[in-house]
C-alpha cells in the first residue's frame, strides 16, 4: 500500500509540473487528466473508494472533456512568450519554495508523524449515500439550485449576442 | 504512510497550482491551474477523513466536486464570451478593468 502512494505521489508531482509548464494548453489539459487519475488512485489507497470513482467519471470524464473540448473550439495556440521582469526571474521559485515551506512547516508541527490508522475502512457508496442523506441532506439539495443556476449562467454568457 | 506525507503532496500540488496561476499568460492554463489547486485541497480533506475515520471529509471533496463543475461550466462560457468580443486568450491583453 505505501509504496504505491510515494509511486503515484511522484506521477502526480510530475503531471503536476508538466500541467504548469507546457505552453500548449492541450498539453497542460491531457497533464491535468494524468495528476486526476493519479490522485483517484491515492483516494483508493485511503479507502476513498466511491470519491476515487467520482473522481474518475466526474473529474477526469466531464469536466476535462469540457475544458479539451473549449480548448479546440477557440483552437487556443502555444502561448507567446513574455518579457517578466528581472525580479520575478529571480524572486519567482524562491519565493514559491518559501510559500510552501511554510505551510509544511505549520503541518509538521501540528500532526505527529504517526502513519493513519491501519483500521479498515471503506467509504463505499452506501457509507458516503447514508451520510449524504441524513446529514447533509440540505446543502444537498441546496447545490441543486446552484447547479441550475450555472447551466443557466452558461447558456446565457455562451449566447450568440451578450 | 503518515498523515503528514499526504498533507505534503497536497501542499506541492498546491503550490505549483498557484504557482502556474501567477506565471501562464492563458486563460484556459490559469483556469486548469485552479482545478490543480482544488484536487490539492481535496487531497487533504480526504487524508483528513482517512486519519479521523470520519465519512464527513468526503461529503465536503463531494460538493467541491459539484461545485467544480458548475464552475468549469460558468467560467468556460465567459471564456468564450471573452474570445468572441476581444479575439484573445491572453491575460494581459484583456485589461479593460485596470486603473
Amino acid at each position: 500500500m505505501a509504496p504505491l502512494f510515494y509511486i503515484f505521489a511522484a506521477v502526480a508531482i510530475l503531471a503536476a509540473l508538466s500541467v504548469v509548464l507546457q505552453r500548449t494548453p492541450v498539453y497542460s489539459a491531457l497533464s491535468l487528466i494524468v495528476v486526476l487519475c493519479a490522485l483517484a488512485v491515492v483516494y483508493l489507497l485511503l479507502g476513498a473508494e466511491f470519491m476515487a470513482v467520482v473522481q474518475v467519471i466526474v473529474y477526469a470524464g466531464a469536466i476535462m472533456v469540457l475544458f479539451v473540448l473549449v480548448i479546440m473550439l477557440l483552437n487556443a495556440r502555444r502561448e507567446s512568450p513574455v518579457n517578466r521582469s528581472q525580479m520575478a526571474r529571480r524572486l519567482g521559485v524562491p519565493l514559491l519554495a518559501v510559500f510552501m515551506a511554510e505551510i509544511l512547516f505549520a503541518v509538521w508541527g501540528h500532526f505527529s508523524n504517526a502513519p493513519i490508522p491501519a483500521a479498515e475502512f471503506h467509504a463505499g457508496p452506501a457509507a458516503v449515500g447514508e451520510v449524504l442523506f441524513r446529514s447533509y441532506v440540505l446543502p444537498f439539495e441546496v447545490t441543486s439550485i446552484l447547479i441550475l443556476v450555472a447551466v443557466l449562467g452558461a447558456v446565457v454568457l455562451a449566447k450568440k449576442e451578450i | 504512510m503518515p498523515l503528514t506525507h499526504i498533507l505534503a503532496l497536497s501542499v506541492i500540488l498546491f503550490g505549483l497550482g498557484a504557482a502556474g496561476f501567477i506565471i501562464r499568460r492563458n486563460i484556459i492554463t490559469i483556469f486548469m491551474c485552479i482545478e490543480l489547486m482544488l484536487n490539492a485541497v481535496n487531497l487533504a480533506f480526504i487524508g483528513f477523513s482517512r486519519y479521523l475515520g470520519n465519512l464527513d471529509g468526503q461529503i465536503y471533496v463531494f460538493f467541491v466536486i459539484v461545485v467544480a463543475a458548475a464552475e468549469a461550466a460558468v467560467g468556460l462560457a465567459i471564456i468564450i464570451a471573452i474570445q468572441r468580443n476581444r479575439e484573445t486568450l491572453t491575460i494581459d491583453e484583456i485589461d479593460s478593468m485596470k486603473m
